[in-house]
């Protein structure tokens, strides 16, 4: 079972490096998707038994991750009419290293928080921060709304990637919470995303400067 | 009792939805505002054992947090409603509805002593209040709006991270993984230590974002610069209030588990970050919104500073709570009102503000006075208490630094108000409609007193209920 948790851990790594490799946004939004779907069937995985409780959240996360905000987010994308993210602040095979570093990071810092012995030999712990730091790197050196989006999305996935540690602990209304506040908080940011179009004919954040010091 | 103060409200909310007269609507706002105020004098006389262990009930921390967020809504709301019949040109059915959205929310969060539920009433007071900022629908306040919900969620979600390491904690340690604050005290001193550190870090981080900590106090001057007066009158002193909260809990935690010297150090040195980079800011600003905004920065630092000092501060640091959040209301509805008035914020067009509106002007250098803690008004008593706890708990170089701090803020905020109210007013801003009106008026004035009253003689039942919370957060009973 470990093996296998491991192995698709590894995969929501390398989705992660990825994601922070490509400049089209589209394909962007396609890895942040299949990093979602994967993490909404974590939770069976990682029990081995199916509890009717445990589908339905699983089946609601793989909804809501892989299909329903992926869905918002590309109509946004065709609306706007644009494909790639052009001048990050840092390029692309940079901010690729970067992440690795990061994981490496993570796998550290993770070494130095004891697990509890039913978790032990799993990489989630590195796989959350590790994915946490890659939505912050997105989130930081995109300038496109749409991508920084994409980011927070990210730093979501590594999030959840922590709360299975506990999801046996921890009551459904708080999961179902977060997983409502998560769809909430899409939602008001694809109305932005509209706003910024119409109001800067642009998704460019960079044109979003007039407030400074 | 909870579930009322929670769901009215809401219900209300869903009923200025549904209202179509856009002249009726905004009186919505009063009638809430003045039947959550009465419900919540009510409902704090009442003694609740801290010993609970439902989701919701109320404790001595929370009710300092719910008078703050009732006293400064009912006095917005009568403002608002006269603010909304300024700008009969603008729909406000959503700024109605949002408004009336983050009263129930903010009680839910001071209600709360599961730190999930209390995570997922602070977001939401995120997601109520982008729309208000969003109000004026100028590409500003687009961009405002934006950076306010990027950098909050952003938080927000690392404040969720930091409650999930806090339940690991408990879980490592072979507990029970509980997030009700009543077992996570309980439980303390056997917490798991290095996640309890991780956990504290981020939720210091998380909801020090939504407080406006530097510096992760970008979204502020932007979002308290672009929103309508009234709005930023309840971020200034209600959402940071509600953060401030969730941050208080994790405080508690990490002192019953007998890790005080470590938050303390962290704490210490956010606080002072927060007061130097505002004091930086603050010299030579010109817009008196984003002023206020750096104002409040500098406030939260004051608060943090003060948790991180200790038991000799904390009275001190609970009270100015209840000072900042009033006297933050006094100064942005007066701004409020400056802004309408001349159509400007910025100190190029706008001068001689106590000439051309004497009361707004007046309450705004009053209210300038108040949060850069002059006698004899609220804040001077808190702030002074908490330099107090600075000198006895032998932290003299803190102490002085903080001294230091607030003078140059004084200096600098000085400056900008001065040059707002005094001389003589333009010639375009003479012929503007706007006029001080008694909605627009008599809620400044309504807080101005309690500043006083807090300033001049402390009243024996906020007192009581401060060393209640103060008790309750020393794990005295």
């Amino acid at each position: 079972m470990s093996n296998l948790l491991n192995s698709l851990l590894v995969i929501v790594l390398m989705l992660n490096l990825f994601a922070l490799g490509t400049s089209r946004i589209a394909s962007v939004i396609r890895t942040v998707a299949m990093q979602g779907a994967l993490l909404g069937a974590l939770p069976l995985l990682l029990h081995g038994h199916a509890s009717s409780g445990a589908v339905l959240a699983a089946a609601l996360t793989i909804a809501l991750k892989g299909v329903v905000i992926p869905g918002m987010m590309t109509r946004a994308l065709r609306d706007v009419k644009i494909k790639r993210e052009v001048e990050p602040l840092i390029g692309f095979q940079a901010s690729v290293i970067l992440g690795a570093l990061g994981t490496v990071c993570a796998l550290l810092f993770a070494g130095r928080l004891p697990l509890a012995a039913q978790h032990a030999g799993t990489l989630m712990v590195p796989t959350a921060v590790a994915t946490v730091l890659t939505g912050f790197i997105l989130l930081i050196t995109r300038f496109k709304a749409l991508t920084q989006v994409m980011g927070y999305l990210v730093l979501e996935n590594g999030i959840y990637i922590f709360g299975m540690l506990l999801v046996e602990a921890m009551p459904l209304v708080v999961e179902m919470g977060v997983l409502l506040d998560l769809f909430v908080a899409i939602f008001v940011i694809c109305i932005i995303v509209n706003r910024i179009n119409q109001a800067f004919s642009s998704l460019d954040t960079r044109r979003l400067a007039s407030l400074k010091e | 009792m909870a579930f009322f103060f929670i769901v009215f409200p809401l219900v209300l909310a869903g009923l200025a939805a549904l209202i179509p007269s856009g002249r009726w609507r905004p009186w919505l706002l009063p009638v809430a505002g003045t039947l959550h105020a009465v419900l919540t004098c009510a409902v704090l006389a009442r003694q609740v054992p801290t010993s609970s262990t439902a989701w919701l009930a109320l404790d001595p921390l929370g009710k300092v947090i719910l008078l703050v967020v009732s006293l400064l809504f009912l006095f917005c709301s009568y403002y608002a409603a006269g603010y909304l019949r300024m700008r009969g040109e603008r729909p406000n059915r959503v700024f109605c509805v949002c408004l009336l959205a983050f009263l129930g929310v903010a009680s839910l969060a001071a209600w709360s002593r599961h730190l999930g539920l209390q995570w997922v009433a602070i977001e939401a007071t995120t997601l109520v209040t982008a729309p208000l900022i969003f109000f004026n629908h100028t590409q500003r306040s687009v961009e405002a709006t934006w950076k306010y919900m990027v950098v909050g969620s952003v938080g927000i979600a690392l404040a969720l991270l930091g409650t999930f390491f806090l339940a690991y904690s408990a879980l490592h340690a072979g507990l029970e993984a509980s997030l009700t604050v009543h077992d996570l005290v309980q439980h303390a001193p056997n917490l798991s230590k290095p996640w309890l550190h991780a956990a504290f870090v981020l939720l210091l981080v998380g909801y020090g974002t939504k407080m406006g900590l530097a510096p992760m106090h970008t979204w502020k001057p932007d979002a308290y610069g672009e929103a309508p007066g009234v709005v930023g009158a309840l971020l200034a002193g209600g959402v940071t209030s509600c953060a401030f909260l969730a941050l208080l809990r994790a405080y508690h935690i990490c002192v019953a588990a007998g890790e005080s010297t470590y938050v303390s150090r962290l704490l210490l040195f956010m606080g002072l970050l927060s007061m130097a980079v505002a004091s930086l800011f603050m010299v030579g600003q010109r817009d008196m919104k984003r002023m206020l905004a750096y104002s409040s920065v500098e406030h939260m630092g004051i608060l943090v500073l003060g948790l991180g000092l200790g038991a000799p501060a904390l009275f001190g640091t609970l009270l100015h709570v209840v000072n900042n959040g009033l006297t933050k209301g006094i100064l942005f509805l007066s701004a409020g009102n400056i802004h309408r008035a001349y159509n400007s914020k910025s100190t190029e067009q706008v001068s001689g503000a106590m000439r051309r509106l004497p009361l707004s002007g007046t309450l705004f250098l009053v209210g300038f006075l108040a949060i850069t803690g002059s006698p004899p008004f609220g804040p001077f008593i808190s702030e002074f208490m908490i330099l107090n706890g600075a000198f006895a708990t032998g932290r003299a170089a803190v102490g002085a630094l903080f001294l230091v701090l607030l003078l140059i803020v004084f200096i600098g905020m000085g400056a900008t108000v001065l040059k707002v109210v005094q001389g003589r007013p333009s010639f375009a801003a003479r012929g503007t409609p706007y006029r001080d009106s008694v909605l627009t008026g008599a809620p400044m004035l309504g807080l101005l007193a309690l500043v006083v009253v807090i300033g001049v003689a402390l009243p024996a039942p906020l007192a009581a209920l401060i060393t209640d919370a103060v008790h309750y957060l020393e794990g005295r009973p």
